[in-house]
This record gives structure tokens, sequence and C-alpha cells, in this order.
């Protein structure tokens, strides 16, 4: 737990990313690989569900620490981490547990989620009198399940590969596979010998930036393949060795919500990797993401979803066929063999071949753009045909140029903490419009304002709070704000009705009054246009 | 030595303790309406637009619009006003609370322990371990006894006299850090993480930038860092400081003047002690080539606060008593009544109510308006105004 807790404490405490990989790389030169796997796994975004419920833990710090309970809740308003606060207010701390990290894991959050209650107290009481205030910290937010670090994958990938001394392309597609935080696995990892990927990998995601300039700026319209942007999630889908495996962008194995791909996966020929959009698809046309939502995590999906809910696989790429890896050809190559591949598929295949946008000049583009809504499509994708298929988001050969957003101005109304950096001030904003006298709520944002914006609003919600529900202020309705968002949907589970698809601060409005800000009958007409 | 303590005779009660919510709710609206203590109107001391006031010797504490009589606390700026007729201090406090008054403005001395009667109120200074002169105010009118702390901290400081304990009847402290998150490590600790700081950045080739507050924070740091580490340089807002610490017989090791000069010569090996506002002037930091950036404040305990100001480094080292400081702080005075101002004023009238002592809020007006640059209350900026603000 030293390490481990040293390698937290240093990543947090600065912000070079030089010495965060410095940071790593002598992290895990020096942990054994049964450790490393453990914090390889915490470092890459995995983490235990929540093992103890944060609220018996306050309950029993403030029995520990003889603090009235609401006391222990202010210093928690004070401090705006649970993990945190209850690390600080406990007594004394220990001299450090000297229990490395993967029996940290096996003997002091495994055993918790099967302990009973005054199992589960001894145990914790018995690790907080070894722990130092740090390694507290480290392991409150283990078994709360909210450990994050402010640590990229990029940057762990190339910590690896430097102590392996392999290319960090290689780490990067071993490390989007399949492993499990074990010594083995670990050693595989890293493991110098590059020959035999395991056949389960992904190829890293290509990623487009959005568009700055002028389309114009690209150059000559005809080095340019553009298609529609769709609005679902990206996946790869995999045959190889007989086996079919499906990755999304978060590079989460999704194969098993995913029957039509295991369908599609039948038909295709052995050792290819398609690049495409996982779609609900019906008529020709895409339906909202929000019937899409329905489909993500399920491991069971029943036949009637199957039915109102179906998806194909918008397919933009082909990455590999017959076992070859096609990604250092130009796009232009790689997308006449798709056409080839698509041609051999039966017609009900859960499969679509990205349509190209023929307009001859940026103009017509630029003017086909605007109506991409009607089509379902949330604008282009512009790729150089000349281009191979990247590593991650690089500038220059890949961008999307997207519709520009649905706009509102809404008053704040409620406003909660935000996390991380942020967890001590009132980043996360509940908006409303007005319906008669009254605000009703319709979405909530949190990004899009500068720190002293953010800064500023968050001495506006002290100094304004009307009422408090547990974590969520209300305030006075009094801050304008224009909200930015991709699109509107009819929602049965939101008060208005209405639900707002990726809604963000564009603006604060302090040119404007609570009364200037827009009716939720405007929304309601907006909803229909786009419906249609 | 203790200051004499007679049980009061004349205890007037005070209104019917409020809830905790109506407390919250009085510190929401803000800033305080003057005189809304209604029930201190016939105290000792009692809350006016001016600032906290002692009818009964014609004087005030600490007073926040110029006055006739105003008694100083310790010079930082959310305590030491300019504008009043005059000011009494101590003799240590005299020579760094001149800077911050209007030339020429008449500062009287008064010497810890001594006795000075005004009227019928008999006023003395005690210390309040908080930096180089600053003392604590103790007031006896007709046996009733009062103590207004000031800022205090009751650690050990090699840069000014140790906090002493007031026996009284009722004590006004401080609370800037009245929350049980708030405990300090021993400071040996503190400055033994700092030099181990100073000599990896040394080590890097980086120049360790230090920020602090101007007066005290920077002093104390100056007195407990290793010197033999490096050459140390100071900002222009630290250095008179040092030189009058200097003047009082403090120890302060040799500084340079970080000037550009000084800079450049020093780059990469320095310690650049600096108030927190110099990392905010453009090309102030570029000076000293690439540096590590610290703070050294009792705000530093919570994460946030160190990872929202974008530095690398936050010591937990504070001039203000900490949770277990301010209790041991009460509980020595042996005040059944406790006024509370500063910080988490709601919270720590809150508690000490449940343990059975008589506890109000006091409010200032300084509470979110502190000097960024040289105040000492801690929040530095907005945010951490905010967060050391009631609510
Ligand atoms: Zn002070
Ligand atoms: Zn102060």
């Amino acid at each position: 737990m030293r390490l481990f807790t040293q390698l937290y404490t240093e990543l947090d405490e600065t912000n070079r990313t030089g010495e965060k990989v410095a940071a790593l790389v002598r992290y895990f030169a020096a942990a054994p690989a049964a450790d490393a796997a453990w914090a390889l796994y915490f470092l890459t975004g995995q983490r235990f569900k929540r093992v103890m419920s944060a609220t018996l833990l306050r309950t029993w710090v403030a029995e520990e620490a003889g603090l009235p309970r609401w006391l222990v809740e202010e210093s928690y308003d004070a401090v705006g981490d649970v993990a945190e606060t209850l690390a600080l207010l406990l007594p004394e701390q220990g001299d450090g547990s000297d229990l490395p990290l993967h029996r940290i894991v096996e003997e002091r959050i495994a055993p918790l989620r099967t302990l009973d209650e005054a199992g589960q107290r001894a145990l914790v009481t018995r690790t907080w009198a070894e722990m130092t205030t740090p390694q507290r910290f480290v392991w409150h937010k283990l078994i709360t399940g909210s450990f994050r670090v402010g640590v990229g994958r990029t940057l762990v990938v190339r910590a690896l590969a430097q102590v392996a001394g392999i290319d960090p392309a290689v780490m990067a597609h071993r490390i989007m596979g399949a492993w499990e935080p074990t010594a083995a696995d670990f050693r595989a990892l890293l493991d110098p010998d590059t020959q035999q990927a395991d056949h389960s990998q992904p190829y890293p995601f290509y990623l487009a930036y959005p568009l700055e300039g002028a389309v114009e700026s690209l150059g000559p319209r005809d080095a340019w393949q553009i298609e529609w942007k769709w609005d679902g999630i990206r996946a790869q889908v995999i045959k190889r060795q007989g086996d079919v495996l499906v990755w999304t962008r978060g590079e989460d194995l999704v194969t098993d919500s995913y029957p039509e791909m295991q369908a599609l996966g039948a038909v295709l020929p052995d050792g290819v990797v398609l690049d495409g959009e996982l779609l609900v698809w019906q008529e020709g046309a895409p339906l909202p993401f929000n019937v899409l939502q329905q489909r993500l995590g399920r491991k069971q999906i029943s036949a009637r979803l199957l039915k109102e809910a179906p998806v194909i696989l918008m397919t933009y790429d082909l990455l590999e066929v017959a076992g070859a890896d096609l990604r250092a050809l130009p796009l232009a190559a790689r997308r006449a063999r798709l056409e080839q591949l698509a041609a051999t598929l039966p017609a009900d295949a859960a499969f679509a071949l990205s349509p190209i946008v023929a307009a001859p000049a940026w103009e017509a583009v630029a003017a086909l753009r605007e109506a991409s809504r009607e089509r379902g499509a949330e604008g282009f994708m512009l790729k150089r045909l000349a281009s191979s298929y990247g590593v991650g988001r690089v500038k220059g050969d890949w961008w999307k140029w997207k519709i520009d957003p649905f706009t509102v101005d809404a008053v704040m109304i409620y406003a909660q903490r935000g996390h991380g950096r942020r967890a001590s001030l009132y980043t996360d904003y509940t908006f409303g419009v007005w319906e008669g006298d009254e605000l009703t709520p319709i979405a909530k944002a949190y990004s899009g304002l500068t720190d002293e914006e953010i800064r500023q609003v968050d001495a506006f919600v002290r100094g304004h709070t009307t009422e408090r529900f547990g974590p969520v202020r209300a305030v006075k309705p009094e801050l304008v704000f224009e909200l930015a968002f991709e699109g509107i949907q009819a929602s049965s589970r939101h008060k208005s009705g209405i639900a707002l698809r990726f809604p963000r601060m564009a603006r604060w409005r302090r040119d404007k009054q609570p009364a200037d800000a827009d009716t939720l009958a405007t929304l309601q007409s907006l909803l229909e246009s786009v419906s249609r | 030595m203790l200051a004499q303590c007679r049980r009061a005779k004349t205890w007037r009660p005070t209104e019917a303790p409020r809830t905790f919510h109506q407390l919250q709710a009085t510190n929401l609206t803000k800033p305080p309406a003057c005189g809304s203590i209604q029930h201190m109107t016939d105290d000792l001391l009692r809350l006016t637009p001016s600032g906290l006031y002692c009818a009964a010797g014609d004087f005030y504490i600490d007073p926040w619009q110029p006055v006739e009589r105003a008694v100083i606390t310790h010079a930082h700026a959310d305590h030491a006003r300019p504008g009043s007729q005059r000011y009494l201090t101590t003799p240590t406090g005299a020579p760094v609370l001149a800077p911050r008054l209007d030339p020429g403005a008449s500062i009287r001395t008064l010497a810890y322990g001594e006795r000075l009667t005004l009227h019928d109120v008999t006023l003395s200074l005690h210390p309040a371990g908080h930096l180089l002169g600053s003392a604590q105010v103790r007031v006896e009118h007709k046996g009733e006894v009062w103590v207004v702390s000031g800022d205090y901290k009751l650690e050990p400081d090699q840069t000014c006299e140790p906090f002493e304990p007031v026996r009284c009847h009722t004590f006004i402290t401080e609370s800037t850090f009245g929350l049980p998150i708030y405990r300090w490590q021993p400071q040996a600790e503190v400055f033994a993480e700092i030099n181990e700081w100073w000599r990896a950045n040394q080590a890097a080739g980086r120049t360790s930038v230090l920020y602090a507050y101007a007066l005290g924070k920077a002093q104390r740091l100056l007195a407990g860092i290793d010197p033999a580490i490096g050459p140390i340089l100071v900002h222009g807002a630290v250095l008179p400081f040092v030189q009058r610490y200097r003047d009082a017989g403090i120890d302060q090791p040799d500084v340079l003047y970080a000037n550009g000069e000084n800079a450049r010569a020093h780059r990469g090996r320095a310690l650049v002690v600096a108030p927190p506002s110099a990392g905010g002037m453009a090309g102030w930091l570029r000076k000293f080539g690439p540096a590590s950036q610290a703070f050294a404040s009792g705000w530093m305990t919570i994460r946030g606060a160190r990872r929202r100001r974008a530095i690398d480094r936050g010591f937990v080292l504070s001039d203000h008593a900490d949770w277990p400081g301010l209790l041991a702080a009460i509980r020595a005075t042996g005040a059944a009544r406790i006024g509370v101002t500063h910080g988490y004023t709601g919270q720590m009238v809150r508690y000490l109510r449940e343990q059975g002592w008589q506890a109000e809020v006091i409010p200032t007006r300084f509470e979110g308006e502190p000097d960024a640059e040289i105040g000492d209350a801690g929040p530095a900026d907005a945010e951490e105004r905010a967060s050391g603000e009631v609510d």
C-alpha cells in the first residue's frame, strides 16, 4: 500500500505530463507484478462496484472521532470528497500499512463484500488503525468505488511501454484487450516479444477533431471522403479464429449485448475487423439515441427489445482482412476493399455501408449539411482520402464537422458540487424554463464555463441558497445561461416531458433577466418541428 | 501568567438559543445588518457599524471603519484598517502595523500584561501567538471580563510571542479553521517536507517558489527552513517585514530581493518566498526559469484547494489554531459564554452549544473579502473565500 499510495500522491501533485509518466515508470519498475497488475487495473479506470456504503463509513468515522454526525456532514460540505473527508476526520493515524496492494485487495477489500455489518466494521476499524491518513484516503476511494486519478490511459500506456521496452502502440493494443489483474497477465502485458498479439484485441480507435476554420481551408474537395456523422456508439466488430467480438470506443467488450453483431460475425470471413457505429436502424433511418440507450449494458436482450430496437453496424472502415492489418493503407484503398467485402454479405445482415456524400463542391457540401438533422445525422465526417488509420486523436486528416447546436436561455435553479478538482465548488447546475410563473427543470449541465465564471457562480450559489436537499441547493432564480444542446426528445421520465441531448452552458447571459428566459412552450414547438 | 478570574455577578441571560437552521439563515443574508445582534446591546462589547465597540471604555477593537480609538490585535489587513485617530497595539506589533496605516498615524503601545484604565474599564493585551506582536484584548469592567482573541495559534512559533490563555467570562474567538478536518501536523515535519521539496527541485534544476502571506507566515517560514540548502529570494512585499522582524531581534536568514538580476543569478537553486498574488502576475514567475510552485497555508489541508490553484505542492502550515487548538483555547479561558467570529462560525457555535457552552456568532464585515495579497485569514482567492465562508 505504501508504493501505491505514494504513486497516487505523486500523480495527484503534479500537472506535468513528464513527471506523471516518470512516477508511473518508477512505480511499475519497482512494484511486484501482483501489485502492479492491480494498480494498472485501477489506473485504467476499472473499479470495484461500491464495496462499502459511504453512509456506514460516515457513521463509524463520527463514532471513532467522537464527533456529532452533522459535523461530519459539514466537514464533507467543506471538502467535497467523502473519502478525503473521512481520512481527515479519523483520529491518530497509524504507522502505515505494509500490506502490498494485491493483499489489500484480497484481505481488506474483497472480504467486505461478504461480511455482515459487524464483521465489516471490525475489518474497517482494524485497517484504519494501521494506515496513515493518505493510505486511508486511497483505500476509502477503492472501497467506495470512487477511485479516479488524473492520468489518461495514454500516459499509463507510455509508462508501461517504457518499462517493457516495447512500442507504445503495441502496448495500447495489449491494454485494450482482455486481461485480468493477475501477476501472470501483467507479465504477459510487459512481454518484450511483440509477435503474438492476442486475437481478441481491437485496434486503438482513430478519432477526429472538430473542424475549426472554414471548410474551404481543407483544400481541394476531391482530396476528401465525406460521410454523415451518426449519433450512435462507435465500435469495432472483430472476427478472428472463428470468434466474434464487439468492442466499443470506451474499450468495453460488449459482444453479449448485441446478438445482431454475432449474427453479422457469422457471415463475415475470418480475420476481419470492421470499424463503424452501432445504430438502431429502422426503415432506412436511425432512431434517436435514447432508443439505442435501452440496449446499453444489457446482458439479456428480450425478443421484444430486439424487434423494437434492432442494431446495425454503420460501417466506416475496414482495418483487417484475412488477418492482415490494413491501417497503413490510404483510406481510398481501404474503402475499396470494404465495398468488395460488403458486396459478399447477405442483404439482411445487420450491416450498412456508410454512404459517401457526393456533393461536388464545398459550397454544395455546406448546403447539404444543413439537412443533417432530417437524416438523423449530426453533420459530416471529413476524411482525407490519402490518410492511413491512425492512433487516437491526431489533427489534420480526420475532422468532424457538426451542425450548430440548438440553444435555449434558461435560469439556474439548483446547484450541486462537482467532482475531482472541482469537488469543493458548485459546478453542476440544473436549469429551468418558464411554464406559467414557474420554472420547470429542463436540463442539467456542468461544463462550458471558465474557471473564473465557475468561481463567481459558486459564490453566488453559496450566497443565494434558498433550500438544501442533501448535496443539492436550491438557489434564487437569478442567473440566466444560454444552453446549447444537440437534440431534443419527448420523455416521460422528465417532469417537463422533454429530454435534451448533450446540454451544456454555451454562455452566461449576464445581460438577461430571469424573465427573459425561454418558455417550455418554445421547447415544445421545437420538439414538434424536429419530430416532424 | 493567567489573568484573574472572578465569576460574573451580573450575568445577563441572552435570548433563547437559536436553532442551527436559523443561524444558517442569518449567515446567508450577508453582510450582517449592523446592530442585528440585539441581545448584545447591553454587553460590555457590542457590534456596531464600525465593528466591535466597548461603550464603557469608549474604544473599538479591530474596527473596520475609521474611529476615534482603535485597539488593534495585529497588523493583518482584515484587522488593521487605516484612518482612525488613535491606535493602540503592542510594542512589537507597532513597527509592522505602521506601514499598514497612513503616514504619521498615532500609534500608542501597551506592553503585554500591562494594564490601562479607560474610564472605568481596565484594558490589557496578551500574546496571541499569531505573528510578531499579535495580541488578545482583555477588557474588564465592574468585575466582568471579556477577551477578544484576534487571530491566534497555540503551536510554538520562534518568530513571535507564545499564546497565553487568559481567564474570562466571555471569550470572543476566531474560528477560521473551525472544522475537525483541520488538524495540524507538528511544524518540524512540515519544515522537513519543505526542505526536501527544495532539495528535490534543485536536483531537477528547478527554482522553488513558495507562496505565503507576506507578513507573519513568510517570516515564520524563513526562520524554519534550512538556509544551508541554497540562496533565498524574497518578493518585494515580504522584504520590509523581514527587516522589521530582524529589528525586533527575531532570527531571519540572509535573503536577497527577488529582482530580475537575482532571479537569473540563482535560477534552479533558489527558494523564492512570495505572496500568493505574485504567481498571478504575468511574467513574474517566468524570470525564475523552470519552477515548482508551492503554497504554505492551512487551506492546503484540502486537496481540492491545492489542485484548483494548479500549484505543485501544498504545505499545511497555519498561523491560526486548528480544531483541537480552538477547543483547547476556549476551554482554557474558563468562559461560559463564547462569541465566534471568522470562518466556520455557525458550525463552531452549534458544536459549542451541544457541549454546553453559551455560544453565538459574531459576524465580521471582512468575511469573504480579505485582502488577497496580505490578508492572513487564509482565503486568498474567491473560491477559497467561499469555502471559508459560513453557510
Ligand atoms: Zn491575522
Ligand atoms: Zn484575521
